[in-house]
């Protein structure tokens, strides 16, 4: 018989303290699938973010570091700048992308660092109890939006991913989902893009993924998903932004 | 060798590089500048890494990955910048991370101003940011030991895996003294910097389990243990660290206790004051964590009289104070905000406190 699937190396046989259809899990395993098909585990080293994803190195079985919360692309730069024959990328959710690590993501894809950023988005604060986060949607109720997300008092949903691509440091940047099986796979080839353009020393490859968090949204892992197909992608289109 | 003018920014540049340091992140700040200028060509030059930041934030966290990757970095700032560069430090020595951080000193709170001062003493020695932590602070008094003070800190934060600050002033960053530059290490400790001395540096999991850099331990028990162990590091570093000099402290009636720019003022108070056939000495604290506490203490059983005098409202004076544990009088005489204590105020002091005319004559 042949085993045509299992549990990718790089990723720990170890239970998860991710929530029931949270996409965190699914975002892991996409990584450590690409890493193990490209053969660079023992090259890999990963700046874990603050946030959800904050022990991704107990499921990881490569190098990582932590950074502080939205330093994680400068921790990632120190270390490629060290080591550059080193895969070296950075996993980073909204709130630590997005807003308190907005100067950092700039600069780095601006400087061109030859990394790879992966960013979840699910519109939350998943970490802190489900605050409202700068990609948040409008009339989305969060803990800190209890109303629903208010243009008037709250700002705009941050495209965050569309602004990095205007920079002429960034190479490809590109939006995906983990929403449906078709879309999963979608995402794999993203993420392994944006891996092989690092290893081809391309430049700054950044894919966002968007990614459910039933916990805070307050919907059945199935509903996350769908809610993503039917209001998130309204906001964020899926799809190639930039590859150049 | 002939000796070359250099001010004390470039020759900590210099000695860095010297050093085997292969990193530097920094960001514009008055009155260092002339470091991260002098980066930013001299990396390249030698084959390391500049970078100018987006911010003092950024740089920190760019050595962060730096050291985590084996490398010996080195970031500079002064007191604003430093301010923010605190959560990097934090998590440089709750990581246990080895890297060299320079503040030159200027008039604060706030904005401040660009002259010199001494006023981050207490965020320097107190650890700076959050938590239970220290960093191992050295205090140059002039450009030839800053040369060699900032060899040492690369050693001392490898030997420890700990953050080293340089606690220097604008005068020391921007004053140029004679120096011969010997390319050469000047310590006997054994330089680690090469990464495979580093057997827990990020370096691809080749042949070994993964390594892992981290601060969160969520665990029962686990951030205790990670304290007990920093503390136990700290122990050591205090045991077996302290350095200081000491001038004319065996018959000395005072002892006025100055580091850095300032003890180069007292000097020449001193010798004045001797010319008065004054008995007075100086200690000069050149790790100012770890604080020379025994000597001071040992000195508190000879002298009749301590006299701290800083470029700060007066902050080092408490750990005068906690060492000298009333043992005996101390005086202070500080200016702060930029202000520069004279050689004629401070030998009227030491006249005044050791002819005993006005003990309350005392300045802040």
């Amino acid at each position: 018989m042949k085993k045509i699937f299992e549990r990718p190396k790089s990723l720990r046989d170890v239970p998860t303290h991710y929530c029931a259809g949270c996409g965190h899990s699914l975002a892991h395993r996409l990584i450590c699938e690409v890493i193990d098909e490209l053969g660079i585990r023992e090259d890999t080293i990963a700046v874990c973010p603050v946030g959800c994803a904050v022990i991704a190195y107990d499921y990881w079985d490569f190098d990582c570091s932590e950074a502080a919360h939205g330093r994680t692309p400068c921790v990632a730069t120190g270390i490629k700048r060290v080591h550059p024959d080193k895969i070296v990328f950075s996993y980073q959710g909204d709130g630590d992308l997005a807003a308190i690590g907005t100067a950092e993501i700039i600069h780095t894809a601006n400087r061109g660092e030859n990394i790879t950023v992966i960013f979840i988005n699910n519109g939350v604060y998943g970490m802190t109890n489900g605050q409202m986060a700068p990609t948040t949607m409008i009339g989305q109720r969060t803990s800190t939006t209890p109303l629903g997300r208010d243009v008037l008092r709250d700002g705009h949903p941050l495209k965050i991913t569309e602004l990095l691509a205007q920079l002429p440091g960034s190479k490809y940047v590109e939006r995906v989902s983990v929403d449906t099986p078709a879309n999963i796979i979608k995402a794999k080839a993203a993420i392994k893009k944006a891996f092989k353009n690092q290893i081809d020393k391309k430049g700054f490859s950044l894919v966002e993924v968007l990614s459910p968090c039933p916990t805070y949204w307050g919907l059945s892992p199935k509903d996350a998903c769908l809610r993503i197909s039917g209001e998130m992608t309204k906001e964020y289109p899926l799809g190639v932004i930039k590859d150049i | 060798m002939a000796k070359i003018m250099m001010c004390g920014n470039e020759v900590i540049g210099e000695a860095a590089v010297h050093a085997g340091c292969s990193f530097y992140a920094g960001y514009p700040i008055t009155p260092q500048n002339e470091l991260t200028q002098y980066m930013s060509s001299r990396m390249t030059e030698s084959g390391g890494t500049f970078i100018q930041a987006e911010s003092e934030l950024a740089a920190i966290n760019m050595v962060f990955g730096a050291a985590a990757a084996g490398a010996r970095a080195m970031t500079s700032s002064s007191s604003p910048g430093i301010s923010l560069k605190q959560e990097g430090i934090s998590y440089l020595a709750a990581c246990q991370l080895p890297a060299v951080i320079v503040n030159m000193m200027r008039g604060g709170p706030g904005l401040g101003n660009i002259a010199p001062s001494q006023a981050d003493y207490f965020q320097a020695t107190r650890g700076g940011g959050h938590g239970d932590y220290r960093t191992i602070v050295l205090a140059p008094s002039a450009v030839e030991e800053a040369w060699h003070l900032t060899h040492l800190a690369f050693d001392l934060a490898d030997e420890y895996r700990n953050p080293v600050l340089i606690l220097g002033d604008g005068i020391l960053g921007q004053m140029m003294e004679p120096i011969e530059v010997v390319r050469k290490h000047l310590h006997g400790r054994i330089a680690s910097h090469d990464p495979r001395n580093k057997p827990w540096a990020l370096t691809g999991c080749k042949g070994r389990k993964p390594n892992v850099i981290r601060s969160l331990y969520l665990g029962e028990g686990e951030l205790e243990e990670l304290n007990r162990l920093l503390q136990m590091k700290y122990s050591k570093v205090k045991s077996k660290e302290v350095r200081f000099e000491s001038l004319y402290t065996e018959d000395s009636d005072l002892v006025v206790v100055a580091y850095g720019t300032t003890s180069r003022i007292v000097r020449s108070a001193i010798s004045k004051a001797r010319q008065e056939r004054l008995h007075v000495g100086m200690l000069r604290p050149v790790t100012l964590w770890p604080f020379p506490e025994a000597e001071l203490q040992k000195l508190a059983k000879k002298t009749k009289a301590f006299l701290v005098v800083e470029m700060s409202a007066g902050q080092m004076i408490d750990d005068v104070k906690l060492s000298v544990l009333g043992k005996k009088p101390i005086h202070f005489y500080g200016r702060a905000g930029g202000g520069i204590p004279t050689e004629e105020a401070i030998v009227d002091i030491i006249r005044d406190i050791l002819k005993a005319r006005s003990r309350k004559k005392v300045r802040v």
